[in-house]
């Protein structure tokens, strides 16, 4: 994280976010947790904007995989529960 | 602009992820301390009426959940998800385990008419009971057309086009408005309600 950096809040917006979406990681929170601040922390001298705004937008694009792995995971589980006949048949 | 108030019935369940364990004494299952979210059926019904507002058919989105004081977490996301009001009826937990489908829907059909909604969309089922009563029952209760299992819905002008999943394919009615509607699983993809939405909401 970034002192007085002008990206600092978007880098602090983008860790909350990850935080948040990492409490329904299947492996665990916790896990995600320790994975997400190693991650963070590995990257925490990097002084170059552009580079910064890079690796921001592969948190944000972390995050739109998550969410496609909660969507799938859950439509997956409701199918196998709801759906039965439908595999049934084919 | 529309005039259709959407009511959107949303229940707080156990997490359809979470392992269900009964409890020792054989009264019940588990609740203490276990995660809870919205029952999907339901975020998808709360996703099609949001997408119905955005695309300008409907006025205004209100969420309805009745139990005790937790459910107000499943209003806020409903109103993360994009739903305008919630309306959180409030049922004490020691009476909560009495609450079914028959008194939901009795609650829906005063809430329907008192909001003067033209569309009440809900989820199938609960994936807690899997009771798939209380669309009908509502329906009954407010004399007002059904299309249950939707996994289509189209609004055109005081009448709703609904493919419904039925036993061997897929069945499409068009109903009068005002209608209920339940929604099932093909029916849409519910957004994620992200941080910023939720906290944002109160």
């Amino acid at each position: 994280m970034k002192m007085a950096n002008p990206l600092r809040g978007e880098v602090l917006t983008l860790y909350k976010n990850l935080l948040y979406f990492g409490r329904e990681y299947p492996k665990g929170a916790d896990y995600f947790k320790r994975r997400l601040k190693a991650a963070f922390l590995k990257n925490k001298d990097v002084k170059d904007p552009e580079k910064i705004r890079q690796l921001i937008a592969r948190g944000e694009f972390v995050i739109k995989e998550l969410e496609a792995l909660y969507f799938l995971r859950k439509y997956r589980a409701m199918k196998q529960r709801y759906h039965l006949e439908d595999d049934k048949t084919k | 602009m529309a005039e259709l108030r959407a009511l959107v019935g949303v229940k707080r369940v156990i997490d359809y992820a979470v392992k269900i364990r009964v409890k020792p004494d054989k009264t019940g299952v588990v609740t203490d301390g276990v995660k809870h979210s919205m029952n999907p059926f339901c975020e998808i019904a709360v996703e099609e009426a949001v997408r119905l507002k955005e695309k300008k058919l409907v006025k205004e989105v209100i969420a309805v959940s009745c139990g005790p004081k937790q459910c107000q977490e499943t209003l806020r996301t409903a109103l993360a998800m994009g739903a305008d009001r919630g309306i959180h009826v409030e049922v004490p937990e020691s009476e909560a385990e009495r609450l079914g489908p028959l008194q939901v829907s009795r609650v829906l059909t005063a809430l329907a008419q008192k909001e003067k909604a033209g569309l009440v969309l809900l989820g199938k089922q609960a994936i807690d009971d899997d009771c798939n009563q209380t669309g009908q029952m509502t329906a009954a209760m407010l004399d007002w057309p059904q299309g249950t299992f939707a996994s289509k819905l189209t609004l055109e002008g005081d009448k709703v086009t609904v493919e419904r999943e039925i036993d061997g394919g897929l069945e499409t009615i068009r109903l009068k408005l005002p209608a209920v509607v339940t929604a099932d699983l093909r029916l849409n993809e519910p957004r994620y309600a992200t941080l910023p939405n939720i906290m944002g909401t109160n």
